[in-house]
Order: structure tokens, then sequence, then C-alpha cells
């Protein structure tokens, strides 16, 4: 092999055909597409790819930067059990935000999950190609529909709803569950269809060929196969769910205590700093930040977890 | 009692699609109650005058100067980000422990809610480079924000281009430089637009990052570092403030059409993509 011998490079005297432009055949030499040139912009590249991560570790170190000195200083027991938020005399304990948090989530997920694998099983499974172009752009286009219209429909239709048939203030948990349900639906619908998607053709058509019906398929061979897939879409949207701020403070009413029932007002770790930071400064700042950093430290759980089960997906093919 | 597999069966694909059916008619609902709610009150001088006594009265313009400014910024910070990117990460490398450090980065990103984005930018941008509450500094976060989702379409856009393509490219004598940017990056262009529309849409409806990064003046901004309230959280502060339904209605549907006509030309920029490809 010579220096620069990759079969994807003719030698240089090799004949050229006769109708190419002179101009092009001259750029070839121009040192700045050379092999070396093209080391240098691979080297530049891979600088420019570094600024996710670089920022991601930024984002960390700066959010930990400003919430930990509160968090060692109250101790991270404190913080975290007790449900004493008492910014003016400095006791800070988010536990009933962290319940708040919770409740909501878990109140999404039941509904959202649901949800999302109806229209997931619907799309892949029930669904003839010409009505799918149509539903699926329209579960996308719900993703798009900034979160602030959601919180107002939820606060104009969905709170009244409430208080009338159900009682209790109509702000609640009940209806940041409800709102939220919908607004987790469209990622856990996608990242669902592709799992389901994935699974080999031949598992189908082996049940459908064994007498199964097509509902018996899909719930005991198809759901299972791509049963890893599903989990991986359940946790990114628990993420989601987590981390929504503007509709939750819409709806969840953000009263400082736990909620006791789905009927009671609600605050959550998320609408807690954004309802603060406005006008929050030394210590309470701190401790928002601090706020942070636990939801940050949940939703990073999440994720790595919602990453490696659908890694060791990708590394089964077919399973 | 059993039931029989042909009536579970029957029972399942109608309980599947009455729930499909049911998200489907939500979003119908969402969009036809706040446009019908909210146009009639969008007029000319709603789009082109500033607002009066905090938004009671007058109009939306500098929300949408301002959210023009910050989404326009964010994307020509981000798109250029993320096209390196994902043309390092499928032209220029194999699979390696960079490229899984790479991607994981921009996965947790992608999963990162916007109200830390929002703490991020706060103290970094606002505080410590000194930027104030300004169209920058929202940008910027907002930037970081779309960072993966430009990176991700674009890979899978790169990816989806024949490897025959590259093939002809090679035995035509092309460095890997031409290759990538006269071939593959002419055909990726609708799959990479895509992404960016996205983006674009994805800036457009955020609220709690810009809050605490962008501000919330109600002037006209004259430069990036002036402050600018955008139109998502004009229509939180109006309808949380109880200030004036009818203007909050009227900038939900302003949000509503901007939101529809940047889907509409993300589904046509898939679609064009798709067509090209295959």
């Amino acid at each position: 092999m010579t220096k620069r011998g990759h079969s994807a490079f003719p030698p240089e005297s090799s004949p050229r055909p006769r109708g190419r432009p002179k101009n092009q055949a001259e750029k070839q030499n121009v040192p700045f597409w050379s092999r070396r040139g093209d080391r240098v912009i691979g080297i530049l590249l891979m600088v420019g790819a570094l600024f996710a991560i670089g920022a991601l570790a930024v984002i960390t170190a700066f959010i930990f930067k400003e919430g930990l000195p509160i968090l060692i200083q109250n101790g991270l027991g404190r913080f975290l059990l007790s449900s004493d938020w008492y910014p003016s005399e400095g006791r800070f304990g988010i536990f009933a935000m962290i319940m708040g948090s919770l409740a909501v989530t878990a109140g999404a997920m039941l509904i959202g999950v649901v949800f999302s694998l109806a229209c997931a099983i619907v799309l892949t499974q029930f669904c003839p190609p010409r009505v799918v172009s149509v539903l699926k752009p329209s579960i996308e286009l719900l993703a798009g529909i900034p979160s602030v219209v959601y919180g107002f429909i939820g606060v104009v239709i969905l709170v009244p709803l409430i208080r009338e048939h159900l009682g209790g203030p109509g702000l609640s948990v009940l209806a940041a569950s409800i709102v939220l349900g919908v607004m987790v639906l469209p990622t856990v619908t996608s990242i669902s269809v592709d799992a389901l998607q994935a699974v080999p053709k031949s598992y189908r058509e082996g049940s459908i060929a064994l007498g199964a019906t097509q509902w018996q398929t899909t719930w005991r061979v198809t759901l299972k196969a791509a049963r890893s897939g599903i989990v991986a879409a359940v946790i990114l949207g628990m993420g989601r769910a987590i981390g929504e701020t503007m509709a939750v403070i819409m709806v969840a009413g953000n009263p400082l205590d736990a909620p006791t029932s789905p009927l009671d007002p609600v605050r959550t770790l998320t609408s807690q700093i954004a309802m603060e930071m406005g006008y929050a400064s030394g210590e309470h700042r701190q401790a928002l930040f601090a706020s942070g950093i636990i939801l940050f430290v949940i939703i990073m759980i999440l994720n790595i977890i919602a990453l490696t089960v659908s890694r060791r997906r990708a590394g089964r093919p077919g399973r | 009692m059993r039931i029989s597999p042909a009536a579970t069966q029957r029972l399942a694909v109608t309980v599947m699609w009455s729930l499909t059916v049911l998200t489907v008619g939500v979003l119908v609902f969402i969009i036809t109650y706040i446009l019908a709610n909210g146009l009639p009150h969008v007029d000319w001088e709603f789009l082109t005058e500033a607002p009066r006594s905090m938004g009671r009265e007058g109009g939306i313009l500098p929300m949408i100067v301002g959210t023009a400014a910050v989404t326009g910024l964010a994307v020509l910070i981000a798109a250029p980000i993320g096209l390196v990117t994902a043309i390092y990460l499928t032209e220029y490398t194999r699979e390696s422990k960079l490229t899984a450090v790479i991607r994981f980065g921009a996965d947790c990103l992608a999963g990162i809610p916007s109200i830390i984005f929002g703490l991020f930018g706060f103290v970094f941008f606002v505080i410590t480079l000194g930027m104030g509450y300004s169209i920058l500094a929202g940008a910027l976060t907002i930037a970081l924000m779309v960072l993966p989702t430009i990176i991700r379409t674009s890979e899978e856009a790169i990816r989806a281009v024949p490897q025959a393509y590259r093939d002809v490219s090679y035995g035509l004598g092309s460095t890997r430089w031409q290759m990538v940017t006269r071939v593959v990056l002419r055909s990726a262009l609708p799959g990479i637009g895509t992404g960016i529309v996205l983006s674009i849409g994805r800036s457009i409806s955020e609220t709690a990052a810009v809050m605490l990064t962008a501000g919330s003046a109600l002037r006209l901004p004259r430069t990036v570092f002036d402050s600018s309230r955008t139109l998502a959280l004009h229509f939180y502060t109006l309808s949380r403030e109880g200030l004036s339904m009818s203007n909050a209605y009227a900038t939900a549907a302003i949000l509503i059409l901007a939101i529809l006509v940047i889907n509409l030309l993300a589904y046509w920029c898939m679609r064009r993509f798709i067509a090209k490809v295959k």
C-alpha cells in the first residue's frame, strides 16, 4: 500500500475521461481537499461534536455550584424529608413538593400509558396505511402544541368540570395528571411505535399461522417482543411528566402542603422553581437551585435507565 | 365463563380504536376551541400595535418580534453545531467510546426539562456572563434545548442517504469532505430541514426557559441585548393574571396558527426527503 493507497482515491496518473471539465480535475490538486485536509476537517468536526457533552457538563456544574452549598448547610436529609418551606426564616424542606411531583407523574403515566399504547397498537397493528398517514402526523402535532396552551385548556375546560362533578377546588392532582397524560402521549406513542415496528414480521406471521387471532398475536407476541422498547418509552415519558412546568402551574393550584387525595391541589418541584425564581434571592434562590438539583438527579436517573433498557434491546435484535 | 377469542378480538379492537379516536378528538378540540375563541379578536391592529396597560389592550407586535428574534437566533446557533455533530457521527468516525459519549450527551440533553435549562441559562448567561435578561441569553438557552433534536434528525437524514451515492462520489475521485458537502448533504437537506423546522416549533412554544432568561419586557426590542417577552410567555401572563381573556385567546390563536404552519412545513420537508432518498 502506498501512503495514499485508499481504494477510493484513483492514482494521480490514472487516465481521466476526456469529457470531464478541466477545472474539476484541477481542484483535486488544491491542498485543502487533500487527505491531510480531510483529516483536519475530521478533527474540527470532532471538536464541534463534543459540544453537546460539554454543554451537559457545564449545565450540571452550574446547577450544582449554585444549589450544593445550601444542600450541605441544611443537610440533605432535612431538605428532602421536611415539609417546612419558609424561605424568610431560612427553613427549606421540599418533601411536599417531591410527593406532589410523584403523585402528578404517577397519575399522568396511568392515563398517558393506556392511551399511548392504544395509539401505538392501532398505528402498527390494526390500521390501514392510508389512515396511518393521517393519524401519525396528528399525534405528532400534539407534541407541538405549547405547554401553556395545554395548561390554559386545562384551566378553562377541565378544572370547572372537576369542580362541578367531583368536588374540591378543581385545581388538583387529577387535573394536572390528565393534562400531563395528554402531553406525554406523543413521546410515549412514537417510541412505542418504533419498538412495535422493530418486531420481526415472522413472529406475527407465525402466531397467526398457528391460529391465534390478531389480538392474541398483538397481546401475547408482539407486545412481549417489544417490551423493552415500550419500557424505555414509558420511562422517557415519566421524565417528561416530572419535568413539565408551565401547564402544571396553571392547573395544579400550588398550595404548600402535600396532597392527600386526587382532588387536592398540589405543588410540584418544577412549579415551585418557576413561581419563586422571579423574586427569590440569596439563600432562597440557592434553595430553588437545590430543588433543581433534586429534579435534575431524578431526570438523569430516569434517562440513564431508559438509555440502558433501549440499548439492551439494540444489542439483541428481535428480542 | 370464558370469552371466546373472537369476541375478545372484537372488544379489543373497539377499545383500542376508541382510545385512539379520543386522542385525536382532544387534538381537534384544542385547536378548534382556541381558534374559534381567538381568531375573532385577531385583526391588523392586534398584530401591529404595542400592548397598552400591561396587555389589557393593544396588540402583540413586540412579542412577535421578540419570539422571532429568540427563535431565529437559537436555530442559527444550534443548527451549525448540530449539523457538525451529525456529520462527524455519521461520516467521519466509526462507532467508538467517543461516539457513545457524544450520543449519551445528546440523549441526556434531550431529556432535561426546560425549567432546568432556564435555571442554567439564568445563572450562566444572565448572571455569570453578564448578559442580563436578554434575547441573546434566551436564544443561547433555547439553542441548547433544541440541539439534540437537530443532531438526531440530521443524523437520521444523513444515514438514510443510500451508500451508493457515497461510492459513486468516491469513484469519481472526490475527497471525503467533497463527498459529504456536495453529495450527502445535498440529498439529506430536506431531512435536515425537518429537524430545523421542528426546532423552530419547539422554541416558539417554549415558556419556562425564556421566562428565566429573556425576561418579560413589554417594549419593542431594539438589539439582542434587550429583554423581550415571547408570545407564549405573554399568553401565560395574560391568562394567569386575568388581564384580558380576549387578548389571551387571540395570542393563543396566533401561537396555534404558527405551530400548525410549522408542522405542515415539517411534514412537507419529510415527504420531499422520503421521495428523494427512495
